[in-house]
Protein backbone atom coordinates (compact mmCIF):
# COMPACT_ATOMS: atom_id res chain seq x y z
CA UNK A 1 0.00 0.00 0.00
CA UNK A 2 1.25 3.50 -0.79
CA UNK A 3 2.57 5.38 2.18
CA UNK A 4 0.43 8.40 3.00
CA UNK A 5 0.70 11.29 5.49
CA UNK A 6 -0.67 10.59 8.96
CA UNK A 7 -3.67 12.54 10.20
CA UNK A 8 -4.62 13.07 13.82
CA UNK A 9 -8.31 14.01 13.48
CA UNK A 10 -8.59 15.30 17.04
CA UNK A 11 -6.00 17.99 16.26
CA UNK A 12 -7.58 19.05 12.94
CA UNK A 13 -9.47 22.36 13.00
CA UNK A 14 -10.80 21.89 9.46
CA UNK A 15 -9.11 25.04 8.12
CA UNK A 16 -8.36 23.23 4.84
CA UNK A 17 -4.98 24.90 4.19
CA UNK A 18 -3.40 21.49 3.57
CA UNK A 19 -6.03 20.80 0.90
CA UNK A 20 -5.20 24.04 -0.92
CA UNK A 21 -1.45 23.32 -1.04
CA UNK A 22 -1.67 19.64 -2.04
CA UNK A 23 -0.67 19.50 -5.70
CA UNK A 24 -1.87 15.89 -6.01
CA UNK A 25 -5.35 16.51 -4.62
CA UNK A 26 -4.71 13.74 -2.10
CA UNK A 27 -6.54 15.54 0.71
CA UNK A 28 -10.13 16.58 1.28
CA UNK A 29 -12.15 18.08 4.12
CA UNK A 30 -14.89 15.63 5.08
CA UNK A 31 -17.20 16.59 7.94
CA UNK A 32 -14.82 19.41 8.84
CA UNK A 33 -11.88 17.01 9.26
CA UNK A 34 -9.01 16.40 6.87
CA UNK A 35 -9.15 13.06 5.16
CA UNK A 36 -6.66 11.29 2.94
CA UNK A 37 -7.82 10.17 -0.48
CA UNK A 38 -5.86 6.95 -0.60
CA UNK A 39 -6.38 6.32 -4.29
CA UNK A 40 -4.20 9.32 -5.08
CA UNK A 41 -0.43 9.10 -5.08
CA UNK A 42 1.25 11.42 -2.58
CA UNK A 43 4.71 12.62 -3.62
CA UNK A 44 5.70 13.48 -0.02
CA UNK A 45 6.41 17.15 -0.67
CA UNK A 46 5.42 17.71 3.02
CA UNK A 47 3.79 21.05 2.19
CA UNK A 48 0.60 19.93 4.01
CA UNK A 49 2.61 19.40 7.19
CA UNK A 50 4.43 22.72 6.66
CA UNK A 51 1.24 24.80 6.49
CA UNK A 52 -0.68 23.00 9.27
CA UNK A 53 -0.76 25.16 12.39
CA UNK A 54 -2.13 22.46 14.70
CA UNK A 55 0.18 19.55 13.92
CA UNK A 56 -2.75 17.47 12.70
CA UNK A 57 -0.95 16.15 9.64
CA UNK A 58 2.45 14.51 9.70
CA UNK A 59 4.77 13.30 6.96
CA UNK A 60 7.38 11.22 8.77
CA UNK A 61 10.51 9.99 7.06
CA UNK A 62 11.92 6.53 7.55
CA UNK A 63 15.69 6.77 7.88
CA UNK A 64 17.52 3.85 6.36
CA UNK A 65 21.10 2.95 5.57
CA UNK A 66 21.87 2.02 2.00
CA UNK A 67 23.41 -1.42 1.72
CA UNK A 68 26.92 -1.11 0.33
CA UNK B 1 -13.95 42.85 0.69
CA UNK B 2 -15.29 41.60 3.99
CA UNK B 3 -15.14 43.96 6.94
CA UNK B 4 -15.09 40.94 9.22
CA UNK B 5 -11.77 39.93 7.64
CA UNK B 6 -10.22 43.39 8.14
CA UNK B 7 -11.43 43.54 11.74
CA UNK B 8 -9.57 40.36 12.60
CA UNK B 9 -6.14 41.22 11.25
CA UNK B 10 -3.47 42.85 13.35
CA UNK B 11 -2.97 45.78 10.94
CA UNK B 12 -6.48 47.04 11.57
CA UNK B 13 -6.99 45.96 15.16
CA UNK B 14 -8.81 48.61 17.22
CA UNK B 15 -9.95 50.57 14.16
CA UNK B 16 -13.61 51.65 14.01
CA UNK B 17 -16.03 50.09 11.55
CA UNK B 18 -16.50 53.44 9.80
CA UNK B 19 -12.77 53.75 9.23
CA UNK B 20 -12.55 50.13 8.11
CA UNK B 21 -15.31 50.74 5.59
CA UNK B 22 -13.37 53.59 4.03
CA UNK B 23 -10.17 51.50 4.00
CA UNK B 24 -11.97 48.54 2.43
CA UNK B 25 -12.82 50.70 -0.60
CA UNK B 26 -9.17 51.07 -1.59
CA UNK B 27 -8.30 47.41 -1.12
CA UNK B 28 -8.08 45.38 -4.31
CA UNK B 29 -8.27 41.64 -4.84
CA UNK B 30 -5.63 39.56 -6.54
CA UNK B 31 -5.66 35.84 -7.22
CA UNK B 32 -2.76 33.54 -7.96
CA UNK B 33 -2.55 29.89 -8.91
CA UNK B 34 -0.32 27.22 -7.46
CA UNK B 35 3.33 28.03 -8.06
CA UNK B 36 2.66 31.54 -9.33
CA UNK B 37 5.13 34.17 -8.18
CA UNK B 38 3.39 37.02 -6.39
CA UNK B 39 6.59 38.96 -5.64
CA UNK B 40 10.02 38.74 -7.18
CA UNK B 41 13.13 39.57 -5.18
CA UNK B 42 14.74 42.77 -6.49
CA UNK B 43 11.62 44.03 -8.25
CA UNK B 44 10.02 47.34 -7.20
CA UNK B 45 7.62 46.93 -4.30
CA UNK B 46 4.23 48.41 -5.08
CA UNK B 47 1.74 46.73 -2.80
CA UNK B 48 1.16 45.36 0.66
CA UNK B 49 -0.68 42.04 0.60
CA UNK B 50 -2.91 40.20 3.04
CA UNK B 51 -3.73 36.54 2.48
CA UNK B 52 -7.51 36.04 2.40
CA UNK B 53 -7.38 32.34 1.49
CA UNK B 54 -4.66 29.85 0.65
CA UNK B 55 -0.99 29.97 1.64
CA UNK B 56 1.97 31.99 0.35
CA UNK B 57 5.61 31.04 0.77
CA UNK B 58 8.06 33.91 1.32
CA UNK B 59 11.67 33.05 0.56
CA UNK B 60 15.08 34.20 -0.63
CA UNK B 61 17.15 32.48 -3.28
CA UNK B 62 20.94 32.39 -3.28
CA UNK B 63 23.01 32.91 -6.43
CA UNK B 64 23.47 29.11 -6.55
CA UNK B 65 19.69 28.75 -6.61
CA UNK B 66 19.32 27.54 -3.03
CA UNK B 67 16.06 28.54 -1.44
CA UNK B 68 15.60 29.57 2.18
CA UNK B 69 12.00 29.86 3.31
CA UNK B 70 11.58 32.88 5.56
CA UNK B 71 7.92 32.53 6.36
CA UNK B 72 4.71 30.74 5.50
CA UNK B 73 1.93 33.30 5.22
CA UNK B 74 -1.54 32.05 6.10
CA UNK B 75 -4.99 33.67 5.98
CA UNK B 76 -5.11 36.86 8.06
CA UNK B 77 -1.38 37.47 7.73
CA UNK B 78 0.47 39.96 5.53
CA UNK B 79 3.63 40.08 3.47
CA UNK B 80 5.78 42.69 1.73
CA UNK B 81 5.45 44.87 4.83
CA UNK B 82 9.03 46.09 4.83
CA UNK B 83 9.58 47.31 1.29
CA UNK B 84 6.32 49.20 0.97
CA UNK B 85 7.44 51.42 3.83
CA UNK B 86 11.09 51.94 2.92
CA UNK B 87 10.55 52.21 -0.84
CA UNK B 88 13.36 49.78 -1.61
CA UNK B 89 12.89 46.81 -3.98
CA UNK B 90 11.37 43.56 -2.68
CA UNK B 91 13.95 41.90 -0.44
CA UNK B 92 12.21 38.54 -0.90
CA UNK B 93 10.17 36.52 -3.36
CA UNK B 94 6.68 35.22 -2.64
CA UNK B 95 4.99 32.27 -4.30
CA UNK B 96 1.47 30.86 -4.04
CA UNK B 97 1.57 27.33 -2.58
CA UNK B 98 -1.88 26.64 -4.00
CA UNK B 99 -4.72 28.81 -5.29
CA UNK B 100 -4.69 32.01 -3.24
CA UNK B 101 -6.84 35.08 -2.84
CA UNK B 102 -4.99 38.18 -1.73
CA UNK B 103 -6.14 41.60 -0.63
CA UNK B 104 -3.73 44.33 -1.66
CA UNK B 105 -3.16 47.97 -0.77
CA UNK B 106 -1.02 50.20 -2.95
CA UNK B 107 2.11 51.61 -1.35
CA UNK B 108 1.08 55.29 -1.54
CA UNK B 109 -2.38 54.51 -0.16
CA UNK B 110 -0.95 52.58 2.76
CA UNK B 111 1.31 55.53 3.56
CA UNK B 112 -1.74 57.82 3.63
CA UNK B 113 -3.63 55.38 5.86
CA UNK B 114 -0.76 55.25 8.33
CA UNK B 115 -0.47 59.05 8.39
CA UNK B 116 -4.17 59.46 9.11
CA UNK B 117 -4.69 56.63 11.60
CA UNK B 118 -2.34 56.59 14.60
CA UNK B 119 -3.79 53.25 15.76
CA UNK B 120 -2.82 51.65 12.45
CA UNK B 121 0.66 53.17 12.72
CA UNK B 122 1.03 51.45 16.11
CA UNK B 123 -0.30 48.19 14.64
CA UNK B 124 2.23 48.41 11.80
CA UNK B 125 5.01 48.78 14.36
CA UNK B 126 3.74 45.63 16.12
CA UNK B 127 3.69 43.69 12.83
CA UNK B 128 7.22 44.84 11.97
CA UNK B 129 8.46 43.99 15.47
CA UNK B 130 7.12 40.46 14.99
CA UNK B 131 8.99 40.26 11.68
CA UNK B 132 12.23 41.43 13.29
CA UNK B 133 11.91 38.86 16.08
CA UNK B 134 11.16 36.05 13.64
CA UNK B 135 14.04 36.99 11.35
CA UNK B 136 16.45 37.37 14.30
CA UNK B 137 15.58 33.85 15.32
CA UNK B 138 16.29 32.61 11.79
CA UNK B 139 19.57 34.54 11.68
CA UNK B 140 20.59 32.86 14.91
CA UNK B 141 19.74 29.43 13.51
CA UNK B 142 21.52 30.00 10.22
CA UNK B 143 24.60 31.80 11.55
CA UNK B 144 25.46 30.40 14.94
CA UNK B 145 24.02 26.91 15.11
CA UNK B 146 25.60 24.21 13.06
CA UNK B 147 22.21 22.93 12.07
CA UNK B 148 23.43 20.76 9.20
CA UNK B 149 25.66 18.83 11.61
CA UNK B 150 22.83 18.43 14.10
CA UNK B 151 20.49 17.15 11.42
CA UNK B 152 23.19 14.73 10.23
CA UNK B 153 23.58 13.50 13.82
CA UNK B 154 19.84 12.99 14.17
CA UNK B 155 19.80 10.91 10.99
CA UNK B 156 22.68 8.71 12.19
CA UNK B 157 21.05 8.25 15.60
CA UNK B 158 17.68 7.29 14.17
CA UNK B 159 18.66 5.05 11.30
CA UNK B 160 16.83 1.74 11.20
CA UNK B 161 18.65 -1.58 11.31
CA UNK B 162 18.09 -4.67 9.22
CA UNK B 163 15.61 -6.06 11.73
CA UNK B 164 14.27 -3.04 13.59
CA UNK B 165 12.84 -0.12 11.71
CA UNK B 166 14.23 3.20 12.82
CA UNK B 167 11.93 5.72 14.41
CA UNK B 168 10.16 7.69 11.72
CA UNK B 169 10.70 11.41 12.06
CA UNK B 170 8.96 14.41 10.59
CA UNK B 171 10.91 17.54 9.64
CA UNK B 172 9.11 19.28 12.51
CA UNK B 173 10.40 16.67 14.96
CA UNK B 174 13.93 16.96 13.56
CA UNK B 175 13.68 20.74 13.97
CA UNK B 176 12.65 20.36 17.61
CA UNK B 177 15.54 17.93 18.21
CA UNK B 178 18.05 20.23 16.48
CA UNK B 179 16.69 23.31 18.26
CA UNK B 180 15.89 25.08 15.04
CA UNK B 181 13.05 26.01 12.71
CA UNK B 182 11.48 23.50 10.34
CA UNK B 183 12.44 25.71 7.39
CA UNK B 184 16.10 25.34 8.32
CA UNK B 185 15.81 21.53 8.53
CA UNK B 186 14.34 21.42 5.02
CA UNK B 187 17.31 23.31 3.68
CA UNK B 188 19.79 21.16 5.67
CA UNK B 189 18.31 17.97 4.20
CA UNK B 190 18.65 19.42 0.71
CA UNK B 191 22.28 20.36 1.40
CA UNK B 192 23.01 16.88 2.74
CA UNK B 193 21.47 15.42 -0.39
CA UNK B 194 23.57 17.71 -2.60
CA UNK B 195 26.69 16.61 -0.72
CA UNK B 196 25.89 13.00 -1.61
CA UNK B 197 25.59 11.86 2.01
CA UNK B 198 21.88 11.12 1.80
CA UNK B 199 19.18 10.61 -0.78
CA UNK B 200 15.59 11.71 -0.33
CA UNK B 201 13.30 9.10 -1.77
CA UNK B 202 9.70 10.06 -1.10
CA UNK B 203 9.08 9.11 2.54
CA UNK B 204 12.57 7.67 2.98
CA UNK B 205 15.85 9.32 3.84
CA UNK B 206 18.51 6.94 2.60
CA UNK B 207 21.95 7.37 4.10
CA UNK B 208 24.10 6.71 1.04
CA UNK B 209 27.47 7.71 2.54
CA UNK B 210 27.64 7.25 6.30
CA UNK B 211 31.30 8.31 6.43
CA UNK B 212 30.51 11.61 4.73
CA UNK B 213 27.69 12.13 7.21
CA UNK B 214 30.06 11.43 10.13
CA UNK B 215 32.56 13.96 8.73
CA UNK B 216 29.85 16.62 8.54
CA UNK B 217 28.97 15.88 12.19
CA UNK B 218 32.64 16.17 13.24
CA UNK B 219 33.22 19.42 11.33
CA UNK B 220 30.09 20.97 12.80
CA UNK B 221 30.68 19.99 16.42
Amino acid sequence: MTEMPIIEPQKCNGCGLCVTVCSNNALAVVNNIITIIETVECDWCTDCELVCTTGAIRCPFEIILQES
Amino acid sequence: MQLEYLKNILYFSGVSLVELESISKIIFEKTADRGEMVLLEGEPADNLYFVASGVVKVFKTSVEGKEQILSIVRPGESFNDVSIFDGEPNPVSAQAMGPVLLYGIKKNEMEAIVQNHPQIAINVIKVLVERVRHLLSLVEDLSFKHVIGRVAKILVEHVGGEISRGRRLTQQEMAAMAGTAREVVGRSLKELEESGAIKLDRHRIIITDKEALQKIIEVSS
